[in-house]
């Protein structure tokens, strides 16, 4: 078995594990309706968790994504309050948008050879800025297609409801995992967080693939922002503030080591559905504080990065093991 | 040996950095079907070399041609196309990704535009058989050992290149069996009629596997020869070096100061780094360490010096037992250390050359005394003033300055604690002559007033013009002591050939 998918059967083992607990105090949370909703109320942290991954994977980190969420509804919402636009063609102008703002932090993190992390802390600034600029009110969105949307849904057997957005997430999750394992964008991120040096000396095209990165991240963002205005049928430049660090965390509690080359796009879907159950959970029981969500991440992502360190160190051990002998290297 | 057109020509390659000239002029022919050493010290311009043929660097003059046509690689990526592949002492290799992608990085077999693993993998199975290494190619690179991961890099780098193989020290880091698994890949790969440069400081390996060496010292070239008509003293000679453009005496000082040992070390070593040692450090002495990059001679300096403990034997100052756990006790004891490696491991290049002198001095003083503005700025400007360390003043960063300067900088640092025992890998590597002349003044100076001094240098010349005992490193032991008149290049040259049999 290899040492690299041990992370990700952790997350399962706990997933199942948690479920488990969670089915025996409350029965009914094995209902397709229960999964339906989990689906739906984390389907835009989900589409916003595939690009996080990419992200990670390249040994970068993308802390724009919440404001970009929230600077999307608003700019949805006030597009479609101010103009006649169809909400197809908003959507489609704010995913070019999004796309493009991903790339241009991507361009400057290669070009300016910048920390991924001050870059996209700017951007996480500028998105919210952004969306102040257009509106400081939550701004209602009430159009007739949004009412069509928020109607198309398939009736699992249980009376479960797969939303539209529940689908569009695992959408996501499918072509992520199909991008990551089976195209040469996807290895080459693979080889940014082997080390960026090495990926060039072997020939990855490192600037491409950087900005490709962030690009996709920015691209995610705008459709998870897209999502999330038909989940609350509103655009507010307040909301989703922090929802970057929820992405980072599904991540890392997905199996993905947090310092790059490792990790798997299915574990995230685990993480953010791990994430979810709690808040399930807590909602079920009606007395705990919904803080208590937090407190249970954060343990979780603790024992995760410990786990990833341990599993880093034995690797490390081995090698040294296999290496064999004293005979100092000069 | 097919004697037609050369596989590689380079002629008069010379590449130049501010202060220093790294390649001078350099000729290198390299033919189908040979392997060819590339030898010489640190600093001797090998890597240099290299680096302009795989376009690493540019190089700032001379010409390269491959298969008769000259080639101008501005990167790697090019001079791989171009069929010049290099596998380096540290696998250049993605640890995270599988033996198969690491083969195929870049050109993964792909159906409607999604990778087909099943062909990736087959053809990476295909490719390592040649090899004789028949392994799970799915599995990550990092399962595997190292000697693994450099075949796989040459079965990259060979299947991407296919005309001119460089291996810049691949057996560093291997074990005895590994060393023969690789050299089996690389006589096939010779067999096939790939041009191969081998670099290694192994004298032994060298001598395996080469069917030429050439020799190169402080950026030029030394000579070109078949391995059949040179021995091991020959080459030595070559690597080292015996004329030096200065005048310099015939053997070694005689003026050896009388008395009792100022610092004895008994049966001094470290496991795996250098074998136990006697040594007694007299004041007023210099004592010279001569022997090949790797044998042994950096290891003894930061053995003494604690930067890796001695794990057997034991130091005592006047019969007093001396701690040397740690270059803290060490500087304690009045030890200083100037390392080989400047960059990485002497000088902050952001501070400035105030900041750098006065480093040492504010460590040994503890963080709770610091020494005084106005006395660090009149320590600077005495020790500028001294050592002649040409800055435009105290407060320039130490990065700034040229290396011998930058050398100068450290000394002072030592000096400012004032040690009773100096210790210093290479002083002059990397320096121009004339900076080269001043350290070799300082040491005799600092000598004549009392300090003792332990000198690290592949300039036997050197080492001969200073020392009054010579002490020569082989294969991680010290293996022969030179006194007074016995210390001679030649004597020197001879200790550092000798068969390991015939030192037994």
């Amino acid at each position: 078995m290899n040492a690299r998918t041990l992370p990700l059967l952790a997350t399962m083992v706990i997933f199942l594990a948690a479920y488990a607990v969670c089915y025996v105090q409350f029965p009914a949370m094995l209902s397709t309706r229960v999964i339906g909703n989990l689906l739906t109320d984390n389907a835009f942290l989900g589409i916003v968790a595939v690009g996080m991954t990419f992200v990670i994977l390249s040994g970068g980190i993308d802390l724009s994504v919440g404001s970009v969420i929230a600077f999307s509804g608003v700019f949805i919402a006030v597009l479609l309050r101010d103009t006649g636009l169809h909400p197809l063609v908003v959507f489609a102008m704010l995913l070019v948008l999004t796309t493009l703002f991903g790339a241009a932090m991507g361009a400057i993190i290669h070009h300016l050879e910048m920390p991924p992390f001050i870059v996209t802390l700017a951007g996480m600034f500028l998105a919210r800025g952004m969306a102040y600029v257009l509106s400081i009110d939550s701004v209602p969105i009430t159009h007739a297609f949004y009412d069509q949307l928020q109607g198309l849904y398939y009736v699992m057997p249980g009376k479960g409801r797969l939303t539209l957005i529940g689908a569009i997430m695992l959408a996501v999750f499918v072509a992520g995992m199909l991008v990551a394992h089976r195209t040469r964008f996807g290895t080459n991120v693979y080889a940014l967080g082997g080390g960026v040096q090495t990926a060039r000396l072997m020939g990855v095209p490192v600037q491409r693939t950087t900005i490709r990165i962030y690009a996709l991240s920015g691209f995610l963002a705008g459709l998870s922002g897209i999502v999330f205005s038909i989940y609350t049928s509103a655009g507010y430049s307040l909301a989703t503030v922090g929802v970057e660090l929820d992405a980072i965390a599904a991540v890392v509690i997905g199996g993905t080591l947090l310092t790059g080359g490792s990790g798997f796009v299915a574990g995230t879907l685990i993480g953010v559905l791990i994430m979810g159950l709690i808040q399930t959970y807590i909602i079920f029981d009606g007395t705990l504080s919904s803080w208590w969500t937090k407190i249970v991440i954060g343990i979780l992502l603790f024992a995760f990065i410990v786990l990833q360190k341990g599993l880093v160190w034995l690797t490390s051990q081995r090698g040294l093991a296999m290496r064999g002998g004293p005979g100092g290297t000069r | 040996m097919p004697e037609n057109r050369p596989l590689l020509h380079a002629t008069a390659v010379t590449k130049t950095f501010p202060g220093t000239v790294a390649l001078d002029g350099v000729d290198f022919t390299l033919h189908s079907g040979e392997v060819h050493a590339l030898l010489g010290e640190n600093g001797a311009g090998k890597s240099t070399l290299i680096k302009c043929l795989t376009g690493a660097y540019r190089r700032d003059g001379g010409e390269i041609l491959l298969d008769g046509r000259p080639i101008d690689p501005r990167d790697t990526l090019e001079a791989q196309t171009l069929g010049i592949g290099t596998v380096y002492q540290e696998v250049n290799l993605l640890p995270n990704l599988s033996v198969a992608e690491n083969l195929c990085l870049g050109h993964q077999p792909t159906r409607f535009g999604m990778i087909s693993s099943r062909a990736m993998s087959r053809s990476a199975r295909q490719t390592l058989a040649q090899y004789g290494l028949e392994i799970d190619v799915t599995r990550n690179l990092d399962t595997y050992s190292v000697a693994v991961q450099q075949v796989v890099a040459i079965a990259r780098a060979v299947s991407l290149s296919g005309k001119v193989l460089i291996l810049d020290e691949p057996t560093a880091s291997l074990d005895a069996l590994e060393v023969r698994m690789l050299f089996d890949v690389v006589r096939a790969l010779k067999e096939r009629g790939l041009g191969i440069v081998f670099i290694s400081h192994f004298l032994d390996q060298v001598f395996e596997i080469s069917d030429r060496i050439t020799v190169l010292r402080n950026g030029k070239l030394v000579g070109t020869q078949a391995i059949a008509e040179i021995d091991r003293t020959r080459l030595v000679n070559l690597m080292l070096g015996r004329e030096l453009e200065q005048e310099t005496r015939e053997s070694g000082r005689t003026d050896r100061p009388e008395g009792e040992a100022m610092i004895r070390f008994r049966d001094f070593g470290r496991g795996g780094r250098i074998a136990p040692f006697d040594l007694d450090i007299h004041a007023g002495e210099v004592v010279g360490v001569a022997g090949l990059l790797g044998s042994g001679r950096t290891e003894t300096a930061e053995t003494l010096f604690g930067v890796t403990p001695h794990d057997s034997g034991a130091a005592s100052d006047a019969g007093k037992p001396l701690h040397l756990g740690s270059p803290r006790d060490a500087i304690a004891g009045g030890f200083g250390f100037c390392p080989e490696d400047r960059k990485s491991d002497g000088i902050i290049g952001d501070l400035s050359v105030r900041e750098n002198i006065v480093l040492a001095l504010q460590a040994r003083r503890g963080w709770t005394k610091p020494v005084p503005a106005r006395e660090q700025a009149a320590m600077a400007d005495e020790f500028i003033r001294r050592l002649d360390i040409r800055t435009p003043d105290a407060e320039k960063p130490v990065g700034l300055l040229s290396g011998g300067n930058q050398q100068k900088v450290m000394l002072a640092r030592w000096l400012a604690t004032n040690p009773r025992f100096l210790i210093l890998d290479e002083p002059t590597r990397g320096i121009d002559v004339g900076a080269h002349a001043e350290i070799i003044r300082l040491i005799e100076e600092l000598c004549a007033r009392g300090m003792a001094l332990l000198v690290i240098s592949s300039e036997l010349d050197e080492l001969v013009a200073y020392s009054h005992r010579v002490i020569v490193v082989r294969d991680r032991h010290h293996v022969a002591e030179l006194v007074g008149a016995e210390i001679t290049t030649n004597n020197m040259v001879a200790a550092i050939a000798a068969d390991r049999e015939a030192a037994l």
